[in-house]
Protein backbone atom coordinates (compact mmCIF):
# COMPACT_ATOMS: atom_id res chain seq x y z
CA UNK A 1 0.00 0.00 0.00
CA UNK A 2 1.16 3.39 -0.63
CA UNK A 3 1.74 5.77 1.51
CA UNK A 4 -1.09 8.56 -0.31
CA UNK A 5 -3.86 5.83 0.24
CA UNK A 6 -2.81 4.65 3.62
CA UNK A 7 -2.85 8.40 5.30
CA UNK A 8 -6.72 8.28 3.31
CA UNK A 9 -7.91 5.00 5.58
CA UNK A 10 -6.20 6.59 8.59
CA UNK A 11 -7.81 10.02 7.87
CA UNK A 12 -10.99 7.99 7.80
CA UNK A 13 -10.82 6.10 10.28
CA UNK A 14 -10.05 9.18 12.60
CA UNK A 15 -13.63 10.45 11.38
CA UNK A 16 -15.00 7.48 13.29
CA UNK A 17 -14.37 9.55 16.33
CA UNK A 18 -16.55 12.22 14.99
CA UNK A 19 -19.49 10.13 14.68
CA UNK A 20 -18.64 8.82 18.23
CA UNK A 21 -18.65 12.10 19.87
CA UNK A 22 -22.48 13.03 18.32
CA UNK A 23 -23.10 10.08 20.36
CA UNK A 24 -21.64 11.55 23.40
CA UNK A 25 -23.62 15.00 22.55
CA UNK A 26 -26.25 13.48 21.83
CA UNK A 27 -26.53 11.50 25.13
CA UNK A 28 -25.91 14.84 26.73
CA UNK A 29 -28.97 16.54 25.85
CA UNK A 30 -30.98 13.56 26.16
CA UNK A 31 -30.00 13.37 29.46
CA UNK A 32 -31.04 16.88 30.24
CA UNK A 33 -34.29 16.47 28.38
CA UNK A 34 -35.12 13.38 30.25
CA UNK A 35 -34.64 15.26 33.91
CA UNK A 36 -35.93 18.83 33.11
CA UNK A 37 -38.97 17.15 32.19
CA UNK A 38 -39.69 15.40 35.29
CA UNK A 39 -38.44 18.45 37.12
CA UNK A 40 -39.21 21.42 35.20
CA UNK A 41 -38.87 23.70 38.03
CA UNK A 42 -34.80 22.74 37.93
CA UNK A 43 -34.24 22.91 34.50
CA UNK A 44 -33.43 26.41 33.96
CA UNK A 45 -30.68 26.49 36.80
CA UNK A 46 -28.62 23.82 35.06
CA UNK A 47 -28.48 25.12 31.54
CA UNK A 48 -24.89 26.28 32.60
CA UNK A 49 -23.66 22.49 33.46
CA UNK A 50 -25.93 21.49 30.31
CA UNK A 51 -23.33 23.37 28.05
CA UNK A 52 -19.76 22.75 30.19
CA UNK A 53 -21.07 18.95 29.33
CA UNK A 54 -22.04 19.68 25.84
CA UNK A 55 -18.44 21.82 25.26
CA UNK A 56 -16.32 18.56 27.20
CA UNK A 57 -18.10 15.79 24.58
CA UNK A 58 -17.88 17.88 21.39
CA UNK A 59 -14.31 18.57 22.03
CA UNK A 60 -13.19 14.84 21.88
CA UNK A 61 -15.20 14.99 18.63
CA UNK A 62 -13.44 18.24 17.04
CA UNK A 63 -9.91 17.04 18.12
CA UNK A 64 -10.76 13.46 15.99
CA UNK A 65 -11.59 15.89 13.50
CA UNK A 66 -8.14 17.97 13.62
CA UNK A 67 -6.23 14.18 13.87
CA UNK A 68 -8.31 13.89 9.91
CA UNK A 69 -7.37 16.70 8.63
CA UNK A 70 -3.81 16.90 10.43
CA UNK A 71 -3.24 13.31 8.44
CA UNK A 72 -4.78 14.30 5.58
CA UNK A 73 -2.77 17.67 5.32
CA UNK A 74 0.31 17.89 7.18
CA UNK A 75 1.66 14.52 7.69
CA UNK A 76 4.50 14.26 5.32
CA UNK B 1 -5.51 18.07 -1.56
CA UNK B 2 -8.93 16.45 -0.92
CA UNK B 3 -9.94 16.44 -4.37
CA UNK B 4 -7.89 17.24 -7.23
CA UNK B 5 -8.64 17.77 -10.75
CA UNK B 6 -12.92 18.21 -9.89
CA UNK B 7 -12.01 21.89 -9.22
CA UNK B 8 -13.25 21.83 -5.20
CA UNK B 9 -10.64 23.59 -2.79
CA UNK B 10 -12.53 24.05 0.73
CA UNK B 11 -9.18 25.24 2.27
CA UNK B 12 -9.07 28.73 -0.14
CA UNK B 13 -11.27 29.93 1.94
CA UNK B 14 -8.94 30.76 5.19
CA UNK B 15 -6.25 32.17 3.20
CA UNK B 16 -4.96 34.95 4.48
CA UNK B 17 -3.92 37.27 1.96
CA UNK B 18 -2.91 41.06 1.85
CA UNK B 19 -6.11 43.42 0.91
CA UNK B 20 -4.25 45.52 -1.49
CA UNK B 21 -3.03 42.67 -2.87
CA UNK B 22 0.75 43.15 -2.11
CA UNK B 23 2.98 42.28 0.64
CA UNK B 24 4.08 44.85 2.69
CA UNK B 25 7.44 43.52 4.13
CA UNK B 26 9.35 45.14 6.88
CA UNK B 27 12.58 44.06 7.91
CA UNK B 28 11.59 40.44 7.25
CA UNK B 29 8.23 40.10 8.31
CA UNK B 30 5.46 40.48 6.41
CA UNK B 31 3.18 43.21 7.63
CA UNK B 32 0.33 43.78 5.11
CA UNK B 33 -2.78 44.58 6.14
CA UNK B 34 -4.66 41.35 5.39
CA UNK B 35 -8.46 40.63 5.00
CA UNK B 36 -8.07 38.62 8.56
CA UNK B 37 -7.32 42.16 10.17
CA UNK B 38 -9.75 44.03 7.77
CA UNK B 39 -12.80 41.72 9.08
CA UNK B 40 -11.63 42.03 12.34
CA UNK B 41 -11.62 46.05 11.61
CA UNK B 42 -15.54 45.18 10.92
CA UNK B 43 -16.40 43.07 13.67
CA UNK B 44 -15.33 45.88 15.84
CA UNK B 45 -16.84 48.58 14.22
CA UNK B 46 -20.16 46.47 13.88
CA UNK B 47 -20.02 46.11 17.58
CA UNK B 48 -19.30 49.36 18.38
CA UNK B 49 -22.10 50.80 16.14
CA UNK B 50 -24.44 48.25 17.86
CA UNK B 51 -23.54 49.27 21.38
CA UNK B 52 -23.67 52.93 20.53
CA UNK B 53 -27.30 52.56 19.37
CA UNK B 54 -28.03 50.74 22.47
CA UNK B 55 -26.52 52.91 25.24
CA UNK B 56 -29.31 55.28 25.02
CA UNK B 57 -30.52 55.62 28.96
CA UNK B 58 -33.98 55.55 27.96
CA UNK B 59 -36.33 54.68 30.65
CA UNK B 60 -38.68 52.90 28.72
CA UNK B 61 -36.58 50.80 26.21
CA UNK B 62 -36.60 51.06 22.45
CA UNK B 63 -36.42 47.97 20.23
CA UNK B 64 -32.31 48.23 19.84
CA UNK B 65 -31.73 49.44 23.60
CA UNK B 66 -33.74 46.21 24.53
CA UNK B 67 -31.27 44.15 22.73
CA UNK B 68 -28.26 45.52 24.49
CA UNK B 69 -29.73 44.96 27.68
CA UNK B 70 -30.97 41.48 26.75
CA UNK B 71 -27.09 41.00 25.86
CA UNK B 72 -25.57 42.67 28.91
CA UNK B 73 -27.95 41.03 31.01
CA UNK B 74 -27.46 37.82 29.86
CA UNK B 75 -23.62 37.95 30.69
CA UNK B 76 -24.03 39.50 33.69
CA UNK B 77 -26.33 37.03 34.63
CA UNK B 78 -24.46 34.37 33.91
CA UNK B 79 -21.16 35.79 35.73
CA UNK B 80 -23.92 35.99 38.83
CA UNK B 81 -24.38 32.64 38.72
CA UNK B 82 -21.22 30.76 37.79
CA UNK B 83 -18.88 33.42 40.24
CA UNK B 84 -21.16 35.36 42.46
CA UNK B 85 -20.70 39.22 43.36
CA UNK B 86 -17.16 39.05 43.04
CA UNK B 87 -17.50 38.52 39.42
CA UNK B 88 -18.59 41.81 38.52
CA UNK B 89 -15.13 43.32 38.12
CA UNK B 90 -14.90 41.01 35.02
CA UNK B 91 -18.23 41.22 33.44
CA UNK B 92 -17.23 43.86 31.04
CA UNK B 93 -14.46 41.33 29.80
CA UNK B 94 -16.36 38.28 29.85
CA UNK B 95 -19.01 40.59 27.65
CA UNK B 96 -16.31 41.72 25.41
CA UNK B 97 -15.21 38.65 24.46
CA UNK B 98 -18.40 37.31 24.05
CA UNK B 99 -20.09 39.76 21.60
CA UNK B 100 -16.61 39.83 19.51
CA UNK B 101 -16.63 35.99 19.01
CA UNK B 102 -20.70 36.09 18.40
CA UNK B 103 -20.27 38.95 15.95
CA UNK B 104 -16.94 37.76 14.43
CA UNK B 105 -18.67 34.35 13.68
CA UNK B 106 -22.10 35.98 12.49
CA UNK B 107 -20.08 38.29 9.93
CA UNK B 108 -17.86 35.19 8.68
CA UNK B 109 -21.63 33.50 7.56
CA UNK B 110 -22.81 36.96 5.86
CA UNK B 111 -23.49 36.19 2.07
CA UNK B 112 -20.31 39.02 1.26
CA UNK B 113 -19.53 36.39 -2.07
CA UNK B 114 -22.43 38.13 -3.90
CA UNK B 115 -20.79 41.43 -3.82
CA UNK B 116 -18.46 41.16 -6.97
CA UNK B 117 -14.47 40.72 -5.85
CA UNK B 118 -15.45 40.27 -1.99
CA UNK B 119 -14.75 36.97 -0.13
CA UNK B 120 -16.11 36.68 3.34
CA UNK B 121 -13.43 35.79 5.45
CA UNK B 122 -14.19 34.47 9.58
CA UNK B 123 -11.96 35.33 11.74
CA UNK B 124 -12.22 33.00 14.60
CA UNK B 125 -11.76 30.07 11.93
CA UNK B 126 -8.37 30.59 12.45
CA UNK B 127 -6.37 29.39 15.79
CA UNK B 128 -3.76 32.39 16.21
CA UNK B 129 -6.88 34.23 16.36
CA UNK B 130 -8.78 31.83 19.02
CA UNK B 131 -5.64 30.69 20.98
CA UNK B 132 -4.84 34.59 21.31
CA UNK B 133 -8.57 35.27 22.81
CA UNK B 134 -7.87 31.95 25.13
CA UNK B 135 -4.64 32.81 26.19
CA UNK B 136 -5.87 36.19 26.94
CA UNK B 137 -8.29 34.81 29.53
CA UNK B 138 -5.73 31.78 30.78
CA UNK B 139 -3.27 35.22 31.80
CA UNK B 140 -5.98 36.93 33.62
CA UNK B 141 -6.74 33.27 35.34
CA UNK B 142 -3.15 32.92 36.56
CA UNK B 143 -2.67 36.98 37.16
CA UNK B 144 -6.37 36.79 39.35
CA UNK B 145 -5.17 33.49 41.14
CA UNK B 146 -1.67 34.17 41.89
CA UNK B 147 -2.47 38.04 43.22
CA UNK B 148 -5.78 37.01 44.93
CA UNK B 149 -4.52 33.79 46.96
CA UNK B 150 -0.22 34.04 46.43
CA UNK B 151 1.02 30.70 46.29
CA UNK B 152 -1.99 29.26 48.12
CA UNK B 153 -3.87 29.22 44.60
CA UNK B 154 -1.43 26.27 43.76
CA UNK B 155 -4.20 24.03 46.32
CA UNK B 156 -6.91 24.59 43.22
CA UNK B 157 -4.87 20.85 42.23
CA UNK B 158 -5.79 19.09 45.44
CA UNK B 159 -9.22 18.83 45.65
CA UNK B 160 -10.81 19.50 49.28
CA UNK B 161 -10.65 16.24 51.57
CA UNK B 162 -8.19 14.22 49.54
CA UNK B 163 -6.66 11.15 51.43
CA UNK B 164 -2.74 11.41 50.53
CA UNK B 165 -1.88 8.60 48.42
CA UNK B 166 -5.38 9.32 46.47
CA UNK B 167 -3.78 13.00 46.21
CA UNK B 168 -0.28 11.72 44.56
CA UNK B 169 -2.65 10.51 41.78
CA UNK B 170 -5.11 13.46 41.21
CA UNK B 171 -2.71 16.58 41.69
CA UNK B 172 -1.05 15.73 38.42
CA UNK B 173 -4.16 14.82 36.61
CA UNK B 174 -5.64 18.22 37.49
CA UNK B 175 -2.32 19.81 36.90
CA UNK B 176 -2.30 18.59 33.12
CA UNK B 177 -6.39 19.57 33.18
CA UNK B 178 -5.69 23.17 34.16
CA UNK B 179 -2.61 23.53 31.59
CA UNK B 180 -5.01 22.27 28.92
CA UNK B 181 -7.11 24.81 29.76
CA UNK B 182 -6.24 27.43 27.23
CA UNK B 183 -5.37 25.15 23.96
CA UNK B 184 -9.16 23.31 24.02
CA UNK B 185 -10.75 26.76 25.07
CA UNK B 186 -8.97 28.32 21.68
CA UNK B 187 -9.01 24.80 19.70
CA UNK B 188 -13.03 24.41 20.25
CA UNK B 189 -13.75 27.49 18.91
CA UNK B 190 -11.10 27.58 16.13
CA UNK B 191 -12.44 23.78 15.02
CA UNK B 192 -15.79 24.52 15.26
CA UNK B 193 -16.09 27.13 12.94
CA UNK B 194 -13.77 25.62 10.69
CA UNK B 195 -15.65 22.37 9.72
CA UNK B 196 -18.81 24.22 9.32
CA UNK B 197 -17.12 26.59 6.36
CA UNK B 198 -15.52 23.78 5.14
CA UNK B 199 -19.08 21.31 5.19
CA UNK B 200 -20.54 24.38 3.51
CA UNK B 201 -17.97 24.98 0.64
CA UNK B 202 -18.24 21.25 -0.10
CA UNK B 203 -22.23 21.62 -0.62
CA UNK B 204 -22.03 24.65 -2.65
CA UNK B 205 -19.34 23.17 -4.67
CA UNK B 206 -21.92 20.38 -5.35
CA UNK B 207 -24.54 22.74 -6.39
CA UNK B 208 -22.42 24.46 -8.82
CA UNK B 209 -21.03 21.03 -10.34
CA UNK B 210 -24.42 19.84 -10.62
CA UNK B 211 -25.87 22.43 -12.78
CA UNK B 212 -22.54 22.48 -15.08
CA UNK B 213 -22.59 18.69 -15.93
CA UNK B 214 -26.02 19.43 -17.59
CA UNK B 215 -27.17 15.95 -16.87
CA UNK B 216 -31.03 14.60 -14.86
CA UNK B 217 -28.60 13.24 -11.60
CA UNK B 218 -26.52 16.33 -11.96
CA UNK B 219 -29.78 18.44 -11.21
CA UNK B 220 -30.85 16.35 -8.78
CA UNK B 221 -27.34 16.45 -7.56
CA UNK B 222 -27.89 20.31 -7.28
CA UNK B 223 -31.54 20.86 -5.70
CA UNK B 224 -30.53 18.30 -2.82
CA UNK B 225 -26.84 19.83 -2.14
CA UNK B 226 -29.38 23.30 -1.96
CA UNK B 227 -31.55 22.42 0.15
CA UNK B 228 -28.56 20.64 2.32
CA UNK B 229 -26.94 24.41 2.20
CA UNK B 230 -30.47 26.02 3.84
CA UNK B 231 -30.59 23.59 6.93
CA UNK B 232 -26.41 23.45 7.54
CA UNK B 233 -26.72 27.48 7.52
CA UNK B 234 -29.32 27.46 10.21
CA UNK B 235 -27.12 25.23 12.24
CA UNK B 236 -24.13 27.26 11.85
CA UNK B 237 -26.09 30.37 13.00
CA UNK B 238 -26.75 28.07 15.88
CA UNK B 239 -23.28 26.95 16.79
CA UNK B 240 -21.71 30.08 16.11
CA UNK B 241 -23.90 31.43 19.06
CA UNK B 242 -23.43 28.24 21.02
CA UNK B 243 -19.49 28.88 20.49
CA UNK B 244 -19.21 32.48 21.68
CA UNK B 245 -21.84 31.26 24.47
CA UNK B 246 -19.88 28.37 25.25
CA UNK B 247 -16.25 30.16 25.21
CA UNK B 248 -17.37 32.65 27.53
CA UNK B 249 -19.30 30.67 30.17
CA UNK B 250 -16.15 28.30 30.58
CA UNK B 251 -13.94 31.50 30.83
CA UNK B 252 -16.25 32.54 33.45
CA UNK B 253 -15.72 29.06 35.39
CA UNK B 254 -11.81 29.06 35.16
CA UNK B 255 -12.39 32.45 36.55
CA UNK B 256 -14.70 30.96 39.41
CA UNK B 257 -11.36 28.44 40.26
CA UNK B 258 -9.33 31.43 39.87
CA UNK B 259 -11.02 33.84 42.33
CA UNK B 260 -13.10 31.41 44.38
CA UNK B 261 -10.51 28.54 44.47
CA UNK B 262 -12.72 25.49 45.14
Amino acid sequence: MDVTSAKMIGAGLAAIGVGLAALGVGNVFGSFLEGALRNPGAADGQQGRLFIGFAAAELLGLIAFVIAILILFVVK
Amino acid sequence: MAAEGSGIDPMHQFLVEPVLGRHLVLHGYDISFTNSALFMVITAAVLWIFMLGGMQRKLVPGRWQAAVEGMTGFVADMMNTNIGPKGKAFTPYVFSLFMFILFANLIGLFPLGIVPGWHPFTVTSHITVTAVLAFVSFGIVLLVGFAKHGLHFFSLFVPHGTPWYIAIIVTPIELMSFLVRPFSLGLRLFVAMTAGHILLDVFASFVVQGLNSGSAMGGTVSVLSFIMIIGVSALELLVSAIQAYVFALLTSLYLNDAINLH
